[in-house]
């Protein structure tokens, strides 16, 4: 893309660009800290975890105003609108994400001392290291431009969707063996719901690099990896 | 008579476009410049008032404007942007023959009103140029009274009498949204009315001919936000009755205006399409360049 005419208007683009690539990695990191801290019992690496989420928040804020205030001075059009938008939407996400990795980080603290059976994180492992995947690949393709990257995302996020299925039942089972695993189940339950949330989160940021690149949407249902989504958590209740 | 379905993609319209004059032509695709790639589905079902058909114009031996084709559709407004010199002006000229007024200047091709071209020798001029009317860029208010603005073209064409004139000057200038402001000073000299109220009073002397068509040559340039505004509103109402061509170096307000937006450059058609898809994901990437300010 050639520049514009104005340069510092692609001074103004280049900064949110620069904020978001900084937000992916807050939660990118974020995201492999708690899950490490979950699986290590570190507590010292789950808070400090926590601790970081508040430069994600920070940054978010930061490129919203940023955003609008593009907005009022180039009256943007078209890829450049586009972009705008995008960096809105893709920082709101990240946020989100960041978030959700917290929630996991506060889960690893209090799971650290009652923990019954180490290998009931195996599952999550698995999860972690597909939704850490799709969150990398997504960022790669914000980076490149690369709709046909996005589009790979989110598409595979029905992988993340069937593993969750799995790990549910696993967790079904140790809670029916034993009501004493019932608690730190529950929390390993919470946790794959978050790593599922991540990976929705990445989907969006999907869609949205397909449209910063192409100006067109993705379809409203994308691919699921399970039939039976609404059946299996009321089972629980 | 045309099923849409039936027409050739645009790739092949060179043939179909030479279709005989006189035959209306409700489906674009003949209409189109085969550079132009058009969503149609969204255009290709509406009325086209105009047709402007592999269009040469030239000032002497230099081609201003290179196989253009077209639609104007009824009662929608069609934004004409792209750098100075790119041929827009040239285009408005055209559509109401403005251009027989210099030796030199000589159209090729077809302009299809309601299906007649109106480039053919025996064309009457000024029967067309009542039904196409034309805004210049600066206010060209005549040096005689607001109400004597808009009387004397209505009385060159038209047998009116007394109250029949004051109504169709009173209806004009409210269609211009200007009756308000004048009502109390008809009889005031045009010249001694505001920028952007003298705009308006020449919209007004253009609507009460009751044209179908209306020609905007950058309107607005001259004007301050506020005068733009009601322009713009004006220009809201009159689509409702006419068919409006508008050329506009303000992108935003192709944006906000307009229905349709035409991108030209160097004399070509570079880029028809719907406005909200032109300035949000443009086909072609010179008329990205172009909106986004990456242009030159």
């Amino acid at each position: 893309m050639s520049d514009h005419i104005v340069k510092a208007y692609d001074k103004e683009l280049e900064i949110l660009g620069r904020k978001i690539a900084e937000m992916g990695g807050i939660a990118e990191k974020m995201l492999s800290d708690a899950m490490d801290a979950l699986v290590d019992f570190d507590t010292h690496l789950a808070q400090s975890t926590v601790d970081s989420d508040p430069r994600l928040d920070l940054l978010q804020r930061d490129i919203e105003e940023q955003a609008i205030l593009t907005i009022a001075r180039r009256q943007p059009m078209a890829v450049d609108l586009r972009e705008i938008i995008a960096t809105i939407r893709i920082s709101g996400d990240l946020e989100r994400i960041g978030d959700l990795a917290k929630n996991i980080a506060k889960r690893a603290i209090k799971l650290a001392g009652e923990m019954q059976i180490p290998r009931a994180t195996i599952g999550l492992r698995s999860m972690h290291e597909s939704a850490a995947i799709l969150l990398k690949d997504v960022l790669d393709a914000y980076n490149e431009r690369d709709s046909e990257r996005a589009r790979a995302v989110w598409t595979h996020d029905a992988d993340l969707d069937a593993l969750e299925d799995s790990v549910f039942r696993d967790l079904l089972t140790f809670m029916m063996e034993d009501p004493r695993n019932i608690s730190f189940c529950t929390h390993l339950l919470f946790i794959s719901k978050n790593i599922e949330r991540i990976g929705d989160h990445a989907t969006n940021i999907a869609e949205t690099v397909v449209y910063l690149v192409t100006g067109e949407t993705l379809p409203m249902d994308r691919p699921k990896g399970r039939t039976t989504l609404s059946e299996a958590p009321t089972t629980v209740i | 008579m045309n099923d849409v379905s039936n027409l050739p993609p645009s790739h092949e319209v060179e043939s179909a476009a030479k279709a005989p004059a006189g035959i209306p032509d409700r489906g674009l695709a003949p209409a189109v410049n085969s550079v132009a790639k058009i969503r149609l589905d969204t255009i290709s079902n509406l009325d086209q008032k105009v047709s402007i058909r592999n269009l040469n114009f030239y000032y002497g031996d230099q081609l201003a404007l290179k196989n253009v084709s077209l639609p104007l559709c009824a009662k929608k407004v069609t934004a004409f942007i792209g750098p100075s010199g790119c041929g827009k002006s040239a285009l408005l000229r055209v559509l109401n023959r403005m251009y027989d007024l210099y030796p030199k200047q000589r159209a090729e091709g077809e302009v299809l009103l309601d299906g007649v071209n109106i480039l053919r020798p025996e064309q009457d001029l000024n029967l067309l140029r009542a039904r196409v009317g034309m805004v210049f860029q600066k206010p060209t208010p005549f040096p005689m009274s607001i109400h004597d603005n808009i009387a004397f073209g209505l009385k060159l064409y038209e047998k009116l009498s007394r109250s029949e004139l004051a109504d169709r000057v009173e209806a004009a200038l409210k269609r211009a949204a200007l009756w308000d402001e004048v009502k109390e000073k008809l009889h005031a000299s045009g010249l001694s009315l505001s920028g952007g109220q003298q705009q308006r009073l020449c919209i007004a002397r253009t609507v009460a001919l009751q044209p179908e068509v209306i020609l905007l040559d950058e309107p607005c340039s001259a004007l301050d936000p506020i005068s733009t505004a009601k322009v713009e509103e004006t220009i809201d109402e009159l689509k409702e009755n006419y068919t409006i061509a508008i050329v506009t170096h303000n992108m935003q307000q192709a944006a906000r205006v307009s229905e349709h937006t035409a991108f030209m450059y160097l004399g070509e058609l570079i880029e028809f399409g719907v406005t909200a898809q032109v300035f949000t994901s443009p086909e072609k990437k010179k008329t990205q360049n172009y909106i986004t300010g990456r242009f030159g």
